[in-house]
Formats: C-alpha cells, structure tokens, sequence
C-alpha cells in the first residue's frame, strides 16, 4: 500500500502541471509556458531519476529560494534599465491594443436602450427613435466584466418574443459596469457601445493599425508612431500618447542618478546621511551593549538576572510595535516625551519637523532598540574570557578601567568584528525605522522629487517606486542595483572576517 | 571567588546599581507610558503621565466592540484589529509550516548526502541571505502581480502570495538544522538501512524525531519572522481587511486621524502575546543569534 503513495501524488501532480501549462499555453503565454514547460520536466526527472536522489530532498527548498529570492533580484536589476512606470506601465502590444480599442462617438442619433430579464439573463432592446427599427440580442448573463462582442440583427416585429417587462434604471446602473464592456456588432459592421444610461450608440476606432506598425487617426489622417526609445506613441508634432510601454533605455537611469543635477545633489545628501546613521547606529549599540554587558558580568553585583531580563525586553517586542509607540511618545504636540521635557525644563522640541532633531531621535529610538542584540552578544563573549586573567590583573593592582581595556576588549573586539559588520549592513538598510518613524520626513525643500532629511537609501527607493505621483520603478530599480553592490560588498567584507578569525 | 577586593569596591556597586536602575527606568519609560495611555479616556495626552481616572474604552475599541461616549454618541472601533491579528498568525503559521517542511529537507540532503556543487550551493545560500527582500520590493511586486492574474490567490491583496514570498528566507534556517544534524552520529541511521530502511524512511522515522527541539527553534524563529516581517507586506497587502498587524499598526497614527489611546490598546494586546512567544523561545535563539541574525 505504501509504496503506492509516491508515484500517485507525482502522478496527480503531474496531470494538475500539465492542465496549467495547457492553460497557460492556450491564453498565449507561449513564453511562460516554455518555462514552466521546463521546470515540469525537471521536477519530474528530479522526482523519478535514481541518479537524482540527494536533489529529491533539495528541489523544493531550492525552487523556493531561486523564485523568491534570486529571481526578484535579477528582475530587479533588468527592471534598472528599464522606463517601467505608471506612466509605462505596459507592454508593448497591450499598449498598441489600447489604443486599437479606443473608440469614439459616431455624431449620429443612438439607439434607446431597455434591459428585460430573461430567466437569470438579460437581453438588450434597442429601439431607434428616427427609423423606429428594433434591436433585440440573445440573452446574456452579465456576469464576468469582461470585453464582449455580440452580433445584433433587426428584429422582425412579427417573429418577436414576448418581454418581461424593463429594468428601472437602477437596476440599470447596477449592470453598468458589464454593460460598458458590451460591444453590439449590426450586420453592416457598425459598432454599437454604451454611451448613456438609456442608451447605445455607434462608435468609430479612433485609431487603424497600418502594416509598418504605425497607427493612423482616422478622423484626421495623422500618422501616430511608436518611438521606441521614449517608450511612447507619438503624433507628428512630437504628443506622446499615453499610455506609454515598457521599453530598454539602457543606463539612462544611472545616467540620471550621477549626472542630473536636480537629482544627484538629494541623492548624495542621502547616501552620506545612510552612511553616517549606518556607523552611530553601530556605535552607539556596541558601546551601549559593551558597557552594560561588562557591568552585568560582575560577580559582586546582585539582581543581575532580574536586570538582565528587562534591559533585554526591547528586543523582545515586535519592532513594529515598538517604533510606533515612539512615534507617538515623540509626538511634537502631544507625545508624552515632550510633556516631561515641557514639565521640567519647559521646553517642546519639534521632533519631526527639526531635521537635526528627527535625526537625533531615529538614533535614539535605534540605540533603544538595537543595544540589547549587543548585549547579549558581548555577555556570551566575555563569559568565554578566562577568570584567572582578571585574578592575575587584580593582584596586580589593576583597575577596572585598565581590566577592560586591557584584557576584555582586546580579547572580544576580534569576534564582535564580524557582528558589527553584519549590523552595519543591516542598519544600512534599516526601511522599517525610517519608514514607520518619520517616513523620511522633515523633506528637503529644494528638490523636484520629494526626498526626505531623513530617509536612507531603501526607503528613498520605496519612496521613489511606491509612494509619489511618479511611480517610477525603473529609477527605483536602478538604486536598487547600485545597493545591491554596496550590501555585497559589506558581505564580502564580513565573510573576510569571520573566515579570519576561524583562521 | 578569590579575587582581591577593594576597598572602594562598595561605592562601585552602588553606583553601578543606580546607573543601571537609571537605564532601566528610561528603557522601561515606553512600556510604562502605553500601559498608562491605554487606559487614559480620550486620544490625547491630557496633561499626565498617570490617568486620573481609568476607563476602557480603548480596550472595547481594540477587542472589536464599541461603547458609549460621554455626549451618548455610539462609538464603533476604527480598525479590525483582531482580524489583522489573525491575518498575521494565520500568515505566519503557515509560512513558518512551510519553512521547516522546505528547511529540513534540504539540510538533511546537506547534511547526509555527497553531490556536485554542494559546498558551492551552501555559499551561495549564505550569500543570497544577506541581500534584504525591501531592495527588490518593485519586482517581488510584479511578480505576484503577473502570478494573480493566473492563480488568483497567489496574486496581489492575498494571503498566499506573502506565505510563498517568505518560504524564499530559508537559507539561514538551513544551515541552523544542518549543524544539528551533523551532531547527531550517523550510525543510527546505518543502524536502521541494515535492518532494510530506505534512505526516506530513515530520515522520517530515525533521525527526525531526534531533532524536534531544532524544528520548533526554526519553526518559532521563521514564525516571529513573519509576524513582525513589513516591507513585503506593505506592497502586496492594501485592503483593510486582509491587512497583517505589521501593516495596520500604521494606520492609527496618521496626522489627520490620530488614535494615540486606541493603538496603544491595540499595542499591548498584539504585542504581549508575541512578546512572550519570543520571551519563551529566545534561550534556545541565543546560539541562533551569535551566528550573525539581526532581528528588525
């Protein structure tokens, strides 16, 4: 019975493959489909083949790993050379299709529009109040929103069926959205569309594709082309159509960082700023850390558990939590740490429109909550420290002062190296503190994209890409890949370490 | 032990005592003020530290139910909370079920078994962990958007795209439960393909229960990972009520609408739970720690 189960799953699995990638192919995915065409194959020879036996137990984990994590980095990357935008926001074809299915009013009297219910249907009569000639379609559900295109005939007064009676019209604007999508084509090729509550009118393609890949407006002649390096349909007279498609720009998007003077100057001013947060968010941890592992770690001092559990709870609560509530405490008006400075010294600084200020406290708020890491590192280091080395210091006469810097620094800084440069990576990139904290604001005040006094790089980039008007992916993308250089080469430096101190 | 005291050795103390007492005061300042605001009637701070008068009203909001204002208004709770709660769990315990499922595998593989490119593999591993998820955001966003349009809930606004997003931080997890499996001796699993297991069935019935302990470490930490996970969350997640607690969290202190009491309710209850999870799990993170994770 048992050896059965495998080769059923695989054999279900593989039917269920092979119904996507049918799926896939028939709606004209020919490319996904090859993919994934691939990768069946590969399961299924992965899953089958004795030979490969150790990649059965690495495949999924594996698969996950490339999809999730390494294919949205290349992606990344080759979106950095892109113009993706919400501006250019599709392809190529879909961008030419929309335009193709633009349509616009024939100037010519519509049609007078009645929805009847048929059984759970609805058919459309259409009643032209000039020639008095009736339209009556098929019955349609009206259900799926999507485009639809229906042959329509003049009805024969005498063939025609009894109707249930018409839909009031609020019945009406509740399948407006379906019937929008509805396209009644009549036997000479005229299109009927949506063009009123109660009524359908004749519609003309704005545009006709021509064999060269240009369009031609129909109403005026004009030739509309695609230009392939702005990513947009132009007019003879340079008007870019939107919307405009996805095209390769090359490193224009570099271009724009290093050279665009509106843009450079922000971006420099940000990336010293993630650097300098990166390096005193460090500092001020280590030594925070240090110094109360070094207390924390003296015999002679009681309740050393006790204390040990509660400087460690920052790190315990969700940082998301955490970071609110100091964005609240914090609060210019009435955040509760003002309060106590207005209490005792009466005064009310303005945390979050001060950029010194809003720096001052991300560092502090970071300091509270990274110390504790550090901490508890720096206690499991100095544990490791042998005890006769303090005794032998003691009878020397040392101090504590001269204990530490002597004996105990020296001997972690070599492990905590590693640590440290981990933390800078990770501080470098630190987007939920800035984003939750202050969002990047107080914002500079002379730059045309919206950058902030106290954004770092990622969140710049989230900003740039998810945030303002512009949406522009391809620019974020392009960041994205010179950040990517940075945190490889802090990784690099890292692995130097930590392969130096095994040594 | 036998170390040469000083004779100003006592002052130390006490001074060490009260600084640490001091940094502990202003460590615990957050904890103490939200405590204090969650139970302070209205949204604003009302000119101290210690509510006069306790009221509830957050707690009802935060736990999903309205009350009466003092001008007889009926006040309704803004955000569902409990609902972003169970989003979040419900994210979190699935992807964490997948993580160990994936995890385990592939370490058993690198852990018992010789192929080409495996110390090759391992490095790379590593080396793809260090590059943090919020650089690809813009891709990670298309492709679940490309993916949606296909599997509608794999796609943008489902849980079941931010479940596959996080199986992809496996790496770290793998090498933990690699290690653990090399300390385990090997013969055990010798023992049992004498006796006519196969390589599977030695994995599943010998040395898996052996390591129980190291799956749940993996299974809580990959847990709280994606509980407490925001940038992926942020872009594929944007109705309401399919929001994770990371998410919505936020939307309580915008300038305009700001719901200073309400979050802090809705801090303590989201966050006391997590809180002892992490408490409860951290004496086994420690070594997880010290091999270079930093929590965000």
């Amino acid at each position: 019975m048992r050896k059965f189960i495998g080769p059923t799953v695989l054999t279900i699995s593989m039917a269920l493959g092979l119904y996507l990638l049918f799926m896939l192919y028939i709606s004209g995915q020919t490319m996904l489909a090859a993919v994934f065409l691939g990768l069946l194959t590969l399961t299924t020879f992965v899953f089958t083949s004795p030979r490969a036996y150790a990649y059965r137990y690495l495949f999924p984990g594996i698969t996950a790993v490339i999809v999730f994590v390494l294919l949205p980095m290349v992606y990344t990357v080759s979106i950095g050379f892109t113009n993706f935008s919400s501006r250019n926001l599709l392809t190529y074809e879909r961008a030419t299709q929309y335009l193709l299915d633009e349509t616009q009013r024939v100037e010519s009297t519509g049609y007078a529009l009645t929805v009847h219910p048929d059984n759970k249907e609805y058919r459309l009569r259409l009643e032209s109040p000039d020639t008095g000639e009736v339209l009556l379609t098929e019955p349609l559900a009206l259900k799926r929103a999507v485009s639809l295109n229906v042959e329509v005939a003049p009805l024969d007064p005498v063939q025609a069926p009894v109707l249930a009676p018409a839909l009031p019209i609020k019945d009406i604007i509740a399948l407006q959205k379906d019937l929008k999508l509805l396209t009644l084509i009549l036997p000479n090729r005229i299109e009927l569309r949506m063009v009123g509550l109660r009524e359908f009118g004749p519609v003309a393609h704005v545009y006709k594709q021509l064999p060269d890949k240009t369009l031609k407006k129909v109403a005026t002649g004009e030739l509309v082309t695609p230009n392939f390096k702005t990513g947009f349909y132009e007019m003879p007279d340079g008007t870019k159509l939107e919307p405009g498609f996805k095209v390769n720009v090359g490193f224009a998007n570099f271009v724009k960082i290093f050279s665009d003077e509106a843009f450079r100057g922000p971006f420099l001013r940000i990336f010293v700023w993630t650097i300098v947060f990166a390096l005193i968010s460090v500092a001020t941890t280590t030594g925070l850390g240090m110094a109360l592992a070094v207390l924390l770690n003296w015999d002679a001092l009681r309740f050393r558990g006790l204390y040990r559990t509660l400087l460690f709870l920052p790190y315990a609560v969700p940082g998301f939590i955490s970071i609110l509530v100091f964005k609240g405490l914090f609060n210019n008006n009435f955040g509760e740490i003002n309060l106590v400075l207005d209490a005792l010294f009466g005064i009310k600084p303005a945390w979050f429109s001060d950029t010194t200020l809003a720096k001052a406290m991300i560092l502090i708020v970071n300091t509270w909550l990274g110390y504790p890491y550090m901490m508890v590192v720096c206690m499991g280091l100095i544990k490791a420290i042998p005890a006769d080395l303090y005794e032998a210091s003691a009878l020397a006469g040392a101090g504590p002062l001269t204990n530490f810097f002597k004996i105990t620094l020296p001997l972690i800084i070599k492990p905590l190296t590693p640590l440290m440069v981990a933390s800078l990576g990770f501080n470098f990139n630190n987007f939920v503190l800035i984003s939750l904290l202050t969002g990047g604001r107080p914002d500079f005040l002379d730059t045309t994209l919206p950058a902030g006094t106290t954004d770092l790089l990622v969140s710049y980039t989230y900003r740039i890409a998810f945030e303002d008007s512009g949406q522009n992916f391809g620019l974020a993308a392009a960041i994205s890949t010179l950040i990517f250089f940075l945190v490889a080469a802090i990784s690099l430096v890292n692995m130097r370490l930590t392969r130096m101190n095994k040594a | 032990m036998a170390i040469v005291v000083d004779r100003s050795n006592r002052w130390r103390i006490l001074a060490a005592h009260v600084a640490v007492i001091a940094l502990i005061a202003l460590v615990m300042f957050p904890f103490l003020m939200i405590l204090s605001i969650s139970l302070r009637p209205g949204n604003f701070a009302s000119g101290s530290l210690i509510p006069p008068e306790i009221s509830f009203e957050h707690w009802r909001l935060a736990l999903g139910m309205s009350y009466q204002a003092p001008n007889g208004a009926l006040v309704e709770p803004d955000f569902p909370v409990l609902l972003w709660l169970w989003n979040s769990i419900k994210v979190a315990t699935m992807s964490a079920s997948v993580t160990v499922l994936l995890s385990t595998t592939c370490a058993y593989a690198f852990a018992r078994m010789q192929f080409r490119f495996k110390s090759q593999t391992l490095s790379a591993l590593m080396l793809l962990q260090m590059f943090p998820a919020v650089l690809a955001l813009v891709a990670i966003y298309a492709i679940f958007d490309v993916l949606g349009s296909y599997v509608p809930w794999l796609g943008i606004d489902h849980h079941g795209s931010l479940v596959l997003a996080y199986t992809g931080g496996i790496a770290l997890h793998i090498w933990t439960i690699k290690g653990y499996y090399q300390t385990i001796p090997i013969e055990i699993e010798e023992a049992a393909k004498v006796d006519g297991a196969t390589q599977w069935q030695a994995f599943v019935y010998v040395l898996l229960p052996m390591t129980v302990p190291i799956l749940m470490v993996v299974f809580l930490l990959s847990f709280i990972g994606a509980i407490i996970e925001y940038p992926i969350a942020s872009v594929l997640l944007h109705e309401q009520n399919n929001l994770t607690l990371a998410v919505g969290s936020k939307l309580f202190l915008y300038e305009q609408k700001y719901l200073w009491g309400d979050f802090a309710a809705a801090a303590i209850l989201s966050g006391l739970p997590i809180t002892a999870v992490f408490l409860l799990a951290q004496k086994w993170m420690i070594s997880g720690l010290t091999a270079g994770g930093v929590k965000g």
